[in-house]
């Protein structure tokens, strides 16, 4: 069969220079053409690259105090940012957003928490997106009491607050980060599981369907070549609003200490460690909080972008 | 050039048989899903199609045609009834055997936007039943494919495109390749030209035609347009509300229709001519609810001839002629 497909990937007749273009091919071209969703890819692109090459980038280690280092001015804990470009004294160490209370340096902090927040998002969200599809798949491919079964006690999760939830979770299992990003997972589900389920049943009475029972198909090759390729878009966008949400609430529940344990570097925990030094050291409180809303703000406009971009009721425009 | 299995071999044989059909579905309602009523979309309808003839089946909205077509498939599931196909019961079969029953009878789709897996290359759609029968090797499904699409009147730059960069009957084109493909006896097509322009129509209807007779076909021709139906059918049956009403020739039928209800359907065929005169017969009211169909003769309720025994008895479906069958109390 892959003999054959690459046969109609690359089929060229003599002058026709004319290409195919596939859906992915539109959308991707769609996207462009926005303007918000491009900047959201852009900041998540910065902050993907931060993530990356944290270790390199981060002039500090993010999780050693550094008390009695770096005489002959040791550094001291809450001190302002120094940036030497700026007019501060040479001879001081230089620490662009200064340092926390425990004498860390709080830009390096600040660097190696974007790749713990991008951790943490992608990978509750693709914790949900697999239970979700498989227990939404389920529901709406074989209906019947299987569907009311799975739907009703999904139901049931989305009825608690999702944090609240969350934070019940965290408690029976301790605190902890991984415990935190099972909770989180956990809570996200049942969102996933309706939108699989629901665009499941739409796609199953599609005509092109019905022509692969026709043709012979059996359940599973319907389910997996057919039904889900063509309802797993309304997941794409679920599922990159669904990694912002998730990133806020990994932060909540570090900031209520329940997630990250210090001195795991994480912006919430940053955030709640230093929540009473506000008026006296507000770079503390406020360049992890913006770092979190920025985080949050890119994955939305990029959810957003592609909302738009993925609307059947536009597939005609290309 | 790719061959049809089966020969041409003109005959009388008779092909499909579909014995006292029926489909209900079920209405469910309340807390407990409970049945509450049935939507009796197929009630108890037989007919048979011989080899290589065209039976046109036609009807208003929501009487059942489709629903008929979609069971000799078993793509729905028969209430009751039987489907004889080539001499075989398939209302029963399962896995295996129904798989490769399926190798021999097809279906065209109405809607061709709908029927058509927007992300697949149309050329992979039309392997797909090959891919699925694992017929031949890869490169010969390939060759298949290519050969299927030229049958249709399409390129082999084609295959690799994609369902929307075709036009409505361009896909229908595709669907029919689709179907054809597997080298089916038998296609049902399901209203394939109502949803395209009227210039595309009859395209469409030729290359139904031409394959045809080029490869002996068996056709259901499923459609709501008669003048469609007299220009591609052998026999024509006509469905009122899950019933077959009556069932003969093509030239016996526009001819002579006997049922009230054929007879109304003719007289609702546009005609060029404007001062011809004619006598029509105007149906007034809905058709009735398939939750709920009237008694005796389901057409009573709108018949410009019904009588007391209309109300009361549901008329035979029976032969008043030499193959002219109708169910009506006028004619008994």
């Amino acid at each position: 069969m892959t003999n054959a497909e690459n046969k109609i990937a690359t089929l060229d007749v003599e002058g026709i220079s004319l290409q195919s273009v596939s859906l992915w091919q539109i959308t991707w071209r769609r996207l462009f053409r926005r303007i918000s969703a491009v900047i959201g890819m852009i900041v998540l692109g910065i902050l993907i690259l931060i993530a990356l090459t944290a270790q390199w980038l981060a002039p500090y280690d993010p999780t050693i105090p550094m008390m009695d280092m770096n005489p002959p001015e040791p550094a001291k804990p809450r001190q302002d940012p120094c940036i030497h470009a700026f007019g501060c004294p040479k001879d001081q160490p230089q620490h662009i957003a200064g340092t926390d209370g425990n004498v860390r340096d709080q830009f390096s902090r600040l660097l190696y928490g974007a790749r713990l927040s991008l951790m943490v998002g992608f990978s509750t969200v693709t914790f949900a997106i697999i239970i979700g599809t498989v227990l939404g798949a389920i529901a709406g491919y074989i209906g019947g009491w299987l569907d009311n079964i799975i739907m009703r006690f999904m139901d049931v999760l989305l009825a608690f607050p999702s944090l609240l939830l969350a934070i019940a979770i965290v408690t029976v299992l301790g605190p902890g980060l991984i415990n935190a990003l099972l909770a989180i997972g956990i809570v996200s589900i049942p969102s996933y599981a309706r939108v699989v389920r629901a665009s499941v049943l739409s796609v199953r009475e599609m005509d092109y369907v019905s022509a692969s029972r026709a043709l012979g198909g059996d359940m599973t090759q319907i389910l997996f070549r057919r039904i889900l390729p063509n309802a797993l878009t309304p997941l794409i966008v679920q599922g990159t609003l669904g990694i912002a949400t998730a990133i806020l609430d990994a932060a909540a529940l570090s900031f209520l200490g329940l997630g990250a344990q210090p001195p795991t570097p994480e912006w919430g925990s940053m955030l709640g460690a230093e929540r009473n030094q506000v008026f006296t050291a507000p770079h503390l409180v406020f360049l992890p909080g913006i770092a979190i809303a920025l985080t949050v703000l890119a994955f939305n406009l990029l959810g957003d972008g592609l909302r738009d971009a993925l609307d059947p009721r536009l597939a005609h425009i290309s | 050039m790719y061959q049809y299995q089966h020969g041409k071999t003109g005959s009388n044989r008779e092909l499909i048989r579909v014995e006292n059909l029926v489909k209900y579905f079920p209405v469910r309602a309340g807390l407990l899903q409970r049945v509450v009523n049935h939507v009796r979309a197929v009630d108890d309808v037989s007919f048979t199609i011989k080899e290589g003839e065209t039976l046109g089946l036609v009807g208003e909205s929501g009487c059942g045609k489709t629903t008929v077509g979609r069971t000799m498939l078993r793509l729905i599931e028969p209430t009751s009834g039987s489907i004889i196909f080539d001499d075989r019961d398939i209302s029963q079969l399962k896995g295996r055997e129904m798989k490769d029953i399926r190798r021999e009878m097809q279906i065209i789709f109405q809607d061709p936007y709908a029927s058509l897996d927007p992300r697949m290359p149309v050329g992979d759609s039309v392997m797909e039943g090959l891919n699925i029968h694992g017929i031949g090797t890869p490169q010969r499904r390939f060759e298949i494919m290519m050969e299927v699409m030229k049958w249709v009147g399409l390129e082999e730059y084609h295959a690799r495109r994609y369902p929307h960069e075709f036009s409505g009957g361009q896909r229908q084109r595709i669907g029919i390749a689709r179907a054809l493909a597997l080298m089916p006896k038998f296609v049902i097509c399901d209203e394939p030209v109502s949803a395209l322009d009227v210039s595309i129509q009859s395209q469409i209807l030729n290359i139904l035609k031409e394959i045809q007779s080029e490869f002996h076909l068996t056709y259901l021709f499923i459609a709501h347009n008669l003048s469609v139906v007299e220009h591609i059918s052998d026999r024509v049956a006509v469905m009122y509300l899950g019933k077959v009403v009556e069932m003969t020739t093509r030239d016996e039928l526009y001819r002579n229709p006997l049922h009230p209800y054929t007879k109304a359907l003719m007289s609702a065929i546009p005609i060029p001519n404007p001062h011809l005169k004619r006598e029509r017969t105007i149906l007034t009211g809905d058709i009735p609810s398939p939750l709920n169909p009237p008694n005796g003769c389901r057409f009573h309720t709108r018949c410009p001839f019904a009588m007391d025994i209309c109300s009361q008895e549901e008329p035979v479906f029976h032969e008043t002629k030499l193959d002219h069958w109708v169910a009506c109390w006028l004619t008994d």
